[in-house]
């Protein structure tokens, strides 16, 4: 009994000298007033400008709601730009962390880019890079760095229950996909296959490169097959200029879509794609009309700060992207009250165990590739309020990288391509 | 022998250059500007000088420099060990450079031949149309090229026990890389050669008379080019850590050509000078003007030296010279 009470006196005493050493070893660092500096990348020019912009006015609105502090220090915000390219990422984020010496990097927007400095991030020590909205799911699932983490879902897991909805709610048993042709739409059309075609769906695929602006061809083949759906796996200046030709080619069948199609970047743009468009039916970490107070207080506070001022109707894919992302970062900091010292080590645990809510309600934690485990939502485009919205009708509690699948099997089926989309017959 | 002097200092000047940074910069930022202000310049500049070569002695603009310097590197890529993905894979970096280098000569020699009969307007949008073909097929092709993600991590041999892409060893093969090709370009065009490609240039049907094939030297001016904008892929790529196909697209294609232009075409210097005022306005725009915007800045200083000078900054010197030179005269 008294062994017990010493030993536990004991432990208390040396954690009070812990304590107590550690404050006035901890409390110099900070006391330096050194902010932290985070460099933000997104896509301001090229396909994805639009959804760029939108992303750094979440993270700059989450950023000023805290006043640029966290954990008793000041955040530096530094914004960088590039075009969807991988190397254009890599010079600004080499620029962000040489030139700028950001401690943390937040971005980018694309998949291609994402996998570019998922490379990058692993020659540095003592730097963190937290995905943007970069949705490629080889990023972290084959090959992941430890320096990079993705509080975001990748494409492949926002396709969640969509395959299953069209093959048995839908009643469709061919589809038409036509998509981009590199990694991001991979990932959603492997996400979109893999449980359609184990249905025993049948796919036919079309691919266009990104920056495509002539579908006709496509549209006059897909208008002419046998297939009873449409999925569309395109975003940005892609996917409004394949809706605008299928609308104006007179396209008539039931669409789905991927997720960066059926979102305010493409709804709140004019033209007649927005007539085809009310009815789609799609998967993704967002919606615009999800019934969850906090995302309504999310798009209240975003509708305040940015209506007037060029933003969305409601936040973009790419914007609540970003500020979850952002939060993960924001936790991390708090929790080691914003100390990036010993090379971020204690940092990078912090953000390894970050647990919290999305924007959109949805909870958020990482595996053991530093990816997101997080919830996906079903969509319809309505009308509503006299514009088209996008609204959550279903809900997929805590999906991960690979679908459910023992990540062995999911690893076995081989990485997204062109050639490799998902569509494993079953057997 | 004035020039000589400034030659020799300027010389100086680049190989303590990444030392002098260090004297008035801290130390990363010293770094960053070593490799990737400098070093990016002087690889850039490597291909700028293969248009310049072209343009300056032989009268042709070529925009297809970026895509011959793009095949090299995507020959460097392909064949190496440890790139992502393994195309070939297994071939040590001293057998794949020289390949490449082969690959790019070949390739320039190609695109000389299909733009042969051509000049001018012609001979631009000829070599335009090469390019754009070869960046959609690279594009979109995923068995050779792995399509728009292209090929990465490949980072470069080892050389005398460090890594290539250490910011000294970088910046000084890019230097000695960037000063051979330039005395190269400098003796070449006094050789019968480089004559004969003149000759072409201000007469290419006197040089017809004389008895010299313009085809054949044409073709074969064009596969120096290739040479050159080879080196400049390869070290490009290595500078990446890999290579994809927004590399040889329309926008670097481009930029070849402003870099060489706002340096002027009238000097083989002016593909580097080019290079090194777009690669400064290209990293730092950003930095000085609105960040949704800095793209205007750029345009616009681009714009100002082209308007100002029209033979660029080479050109801009000279005429400084000329001026100094005219104020001098009648002193002595």
């Amino acid at each position: 009994m008294t062994t017990t009470l010493t030993r536990r006196r004991a432990l208390l005493g040396t954690a009070g000298i812990a304590a107590g050493l550690a404050t006035p070893l901890a409390a110099p660092a900070i006391a330096q007033g050194a902010p932290i500096r985070l460099g933000g990348l997104t896509t301001l020019e090229g396909p994805f400008a639009t959804g760029g912009q939108d992303a750094f006015r979440t993270v700059q609105m989450e950023l000023e709601r805290i006043n640029y502090t966290v954990g008793g220090r000041r955040i530096e915000f530094i914004r960088e730009s590039s075009n969807a390219q991988a190397d254009v990422a890599l010079a600004r984020a080499r620029k962000l962390i040489e030139q700028d010496n950001a401690d943390i990097i937040l971005g980018p927007l694309s998949g291609a880019e994402g996998i570019a400095l998922r490379d990058y991030s692993r020659t540095l020590t003592g730097r963190t890079i937290v995905n943007g909205s970069s949705g490629a799911s080889d990023t972290t699932l084959r090959n992941p760095s430890p320096n990079f983490f993705r509080f975001s879902t990748d494409g492949t897991q926002w396709m969640a229950g969509l395959g299953r909805y069209v093959y048995e709610t839908l009643g469709v048993r061919e589809v038409a996909v036509t998509a981009g042709d590199y990694a991001f739409p991979y990932a959603q059309v492997f996400g979109f296959n893999i449980e359609f075609c184990r249905l025993g769906g049948r796919v036919t695929q079309y691919w266009a490169p990104l920056g495509t602006t002539d579908f006709g061809a496509q549209i006059a083949q897909i208008n002419r097959s046998s297939a009873g759906a449409l999925v569309i796996v395109h975003g940005g200046t892609d996917g409004l200029a394949f809706m605008t030709q299928y609308a104006q080619a007179g396209g008539q069948k039931p669409l789905i879509a991927g997720s960066i199609m059926a979102d305010q970047t493409m709804l709140a743009a004019r033209g007649p794609h927005r007539r085809v468009m009310v009815g789609m039916v799609s998967g993704g970490p967002i919606a615009d009309v999800i019934d969850d107070p906090d995302w309504r207080e999310f798009v209240e506070r975003y509708r305040r700060r940015w209506l007037n001022e060029g933003g969305f109707p409601s936040p973009s894919i790419h914007a609540v992207n970003y500020a979850t992302n952002l939060w993960g970062i924001l936790k991390a900091l708090e929790a080691v009250r914003g100390d990036l010292s010993n090379n971020q080590q204690a940092f990078q645990r912090a953000l390894a165990a970050a647990e919290f809510k999305a924007p959109t309600g949805a909870n958020v934690k990482l595996d053991h590739n530093r990816q997101a485990i997080s919830d996906i939502f079903l969509n319809r485009v309505e009308e509503r309020d006299g514009r088209a919205q996008v609204v959550a009708f279903a809900r997929a509690n805590a999906v991960n990288q690979t679908l459910g699948l023992p990540e062995a099997q999911f690893l076995a089926l081989g990485a997204p391509s062109r050639d490799n989309a998902g569509c494993v017959r079953p057997s | 022998m004035r020039s000589a002097a400034f030659r020799a200092i300027g010389a100086l000047l680049l190989v303590a250059a990444p030392f002098l940074l260090l004297v008035v910069l801290p130390q990363n930022q010293a770094l960053f500007w070593t490799a990737n202000v400098l070093g990016r310049a002087i690889v850039f500049g490597i291909i700028a000088l293969s248009l310049s070569f072209l343009a300056t002695y032989g009268g042709f603009i070529s925009l297809a420099q970026m895509m011959v310097a793009g095949s090299a590197g995507y020959a460097v890529a392909i064949l190496v060990d440890g790139a992502v993905p393994t195309i070939v894979g297994g071939v040590p970096y001293a057998l794949a450079m020289p390949i490449a280098l082969v690959v790019a000569t070949l390739m320039g020699l190609l695109v000389g031949a299909v733009a042969v009969r051509t000049r001018d307007i012609y001979l631009l949008m000829i070599t335009l149309a090469v390019a754009m073909g070869v960046f959609r097929f690279v594009e979109t092709n995923i068995a050779w090229f792995n399509g728009y993600e292209g090929i990465r991590n490949v980072v470069g041999p080892q050389l005398f026990g460090t890594d290539f892409r250490n910011p000294y060893v970088f910046y000084y093969v890019s230097l000695v890389v960037a000063a051979l090709l330039y005395g190269g370009v400098l003796y070449l065009v006094r050789t019968p050669f480089g004559l004969v490609l003149q000759g072409i240039r201000d007469n290419d049907r006197r040089v017809a008379a004389l008895g010299y094939s313009v085809k054949l030297h044409r073709i074969a001016a064009f596969g120096v080019a290739g040479f050159i904008a080879g080196a400049g892929g390869v070290l490009a790529t290595i500078y990446n850590i890999g290579i994809s196909p927004g590399t040889i697209g329309l926008g670097p294609t481009v930029n070849v050509l402003i870099m060489s232009v706002i340096g002027g075409l009238g000097h083989p210097a002016g593909a580097f000078i080019g290079s090194l005022i777009f690669t400064v306005f290209d990293t730092f725009a950003a930095n000085i003007y609105d960040r949704d915007r800095f793209n205007t800045l750029i345009g616009l200083v681009f714009l100002v030296i082209v308007l100002v000078s029209p033979d660029g900054m080479v050109g801009l010197g000279t005429r400084l010279r000329s001026l100094l030179g005219a104020r001098r005269a009648p002193q002595p």
